[in-house]
C-alpha cells in the first residue's frame, strides 16, 4: 500500500454551478427572470415585497410576479404574501426545527416542479435572512438583490463584502428611522463604493412606501434587460 | 455556518476524483475574498467526511491573496485590505483577479502497489 497524489483542480461548488446552470436553463426555457433576494434576518424582505406587490401580483406593463420563500422554518413569509394573492412557493430548508441557513441551486431545482414558471415573467426568491452563506450558493437568478436597513448599521457593507459584492441591486430600507438611529447615509454610501464600485441604490421604506415605485420599476424591467453574462 | 455545506461539496468532489481508493489528503485553494473560515471548514470536513472514502483524511489548504487589476492603468496588485479602487488614479473599474478560488486542488489516495504495474 502507499499513497499517490491526484490533481484534481476543481471548484468545490462546481455541483451548484451546475445545477444553477440547469435551473437557468429551465427559467430560460419557460421565459422568467429571476432574483435572488438577500439579506440579514430583519432587514425587510418580506414587508417590502408586501409593498411591491401591494397592488396585485403584476407590476409594471403586465410583468407576472411569483415568489418562492426560503425559510430556516415554518411559512409565515408565505402565508403573508399569499394573502396578496401572489402565487407563492414555500421552501423550507430543513425539517422539523431548523435547517440550513442559506438556499442553494439543488434546494431550488426541488421547488420547480411546485411552480407555475409559464404563468410567471418574473420569479423572486427570499432566500434565508443571512448575510454570509447566501452570497456563497449561485441558484440560477439572474440578478441580486441585497436589502440592508438603517436599523443594521451603515458599516455593513465593510463587514459583509462578498454580499454587497456580488448583487445588482442595493435597497436601503426604514429610511423613515433615519431620524431616530445613528446611521449616516453618505458613510454607508462610501462603503458601499469602496466594496462594490458603481453599483445601483435605492432608498425605501417598506413602512411609508417612500422608494417603492423605483424599487417596483428596477424589478418590472429586470426580464427585459440583458443578464445573459450573469454567472448562473 | 455555510461550512457544513461546503465540507460536504468538498467531500464529494475528493470522493468522485478517489476512483473508489481511500483518501489520506484533501488540499484546498482558498481565496481570501471568499467568506470560508478554515478552521470552521476542517472542523465540519472532519463530520461529514465519516463513512464515506475521505474519513480520516487530512484537510490542506493554501490561502490565494485577492489580486485585483485596474484596467485603465493595466496594473495588477495584491489587494490588503478594501476599498476596491486602484490608488494610482482612484479608478473604482477594478476587476478581481484572484481571490475567489474554492477549490479542491488535489487529494492522496492510498494505492496497492499491486495495482500500479
Amino acid at each position: 500500500m502507499h499513497r499517490v497524489k491526484v490533481r484534481v483542480a476543481e471548484d468545490a461548488l462546481d455541483a451548484n454551478a451546475t445545477i444553477a446552470e440547469a435551473n437557468r436553463a429551465d427559467f430560460d426555457r419557460a421565459g422568467v427572470a429571476v432574483i435572488n433576494l438577500m439579506s440579514a434576518p430583519g432587514a425587510g424582505k418580506t414587508t417590502v415585497l408586501e409593498r411591491v406587490l401591494g397592488d396585485g401580483a403584476t407590476i409594471g406593463d403586465g410583468v407576472r410576479v411569483g415568489v418562492l420563500e426560503g425559510d430556516v422554518q415554518g411559512s409565515l413569509d408565505a402565508d403573508r404574501l399569499a394573502q396578496l394573492h401572489v402565487p407563492v412557493v414555500q421552501l423550507d430548508t430543513g425539517s422539523g426545527f431548523g435547517g440550513e441557513c442559506h438556499l442553494d441551486a439543488n434546494m431550488v431545482r426541488s421547488a420547480l416542479p411546485l411552480l407555475a414558471l409559464d404563468d410567471l415573467d418574473l420569479l423572486i426568491v427570499e432566500n434565508v435572512g443571512n448575510l454570509v452563506c447566501p452570497a456563497e450558493f449561485r441558484i440560477g437568478e439572474d440578478a441580486r438583490i441585497m436589502v440592508s436597513s438603517v436599523a443594521e448599521g451603515d458599516d455593513k457593507p465593510l463587514k459583509y463584502p462578498l454580499m454587497f459584492r456580488t448583487c445588482e441591486l442595493v435597497v436601503v430600507n426604514k429610511v423613515d428611522l433615519l431620524a431616530h438611529v445613528d446611521f449616516d447615509l453618505d458613510k454607508f454610501f462610501y462603503h458601499l463604493e469602496a466594496v462594490h464600485p458603481g453599483v445601483a441604490h435605492l432608498e425605501v421604506s417598506a413602512r411609508t412606501g417612500a422608494g417603492i415605485h423605483e424599487l417596483r420599476a428596477w424589478l418590472a424591467g429586470v426580464p427585459d434587460r440583458d443578464c445573459r453574462g450573469a454567472p448562473a | 455556518m455555510h461550512e457544513f455545506s461546503i465540507a460536504s461539496a468538498v467531500v464529494a468532489t475528493a470522493v468522485k476524483h478517489a476512483g473508489g481508493r481511500r483518501v489520506t489528503v484533501v488540499s484546498l485553494r482558498l481565496g481570501a475574498l471568499r467568506q470560508v473560515v478554515p478552521g470552521a471548514l476542517a472542523f465540519a470536513f472532519e463530520i461529514v467526511a465519516r463513512e464515506t472514502l475521505c474519513e480520516g483524511a487530512r484537510l490542506e489548504w493554501d490561502s490565494v491573496p485577492a489580486r485585483v487589476r485596474c484596467t485603465p492603468c493595466d496594473r495588477t496588485w495584491t489587494l490588503e485590505r478594501l476599498p476596491l479602487r486602484c490608488p494610482r488614479c482612484g479608478d473604482g473599474g477594478v476587476a478581481v483577479v484572484g481571490g475567489e478560488e474554492l477549490e479542491v486542488e488535489s487529494i492522496e489516495v492510498e494505492e496497492d502497489a499491486a495495482c500500479t504495474a
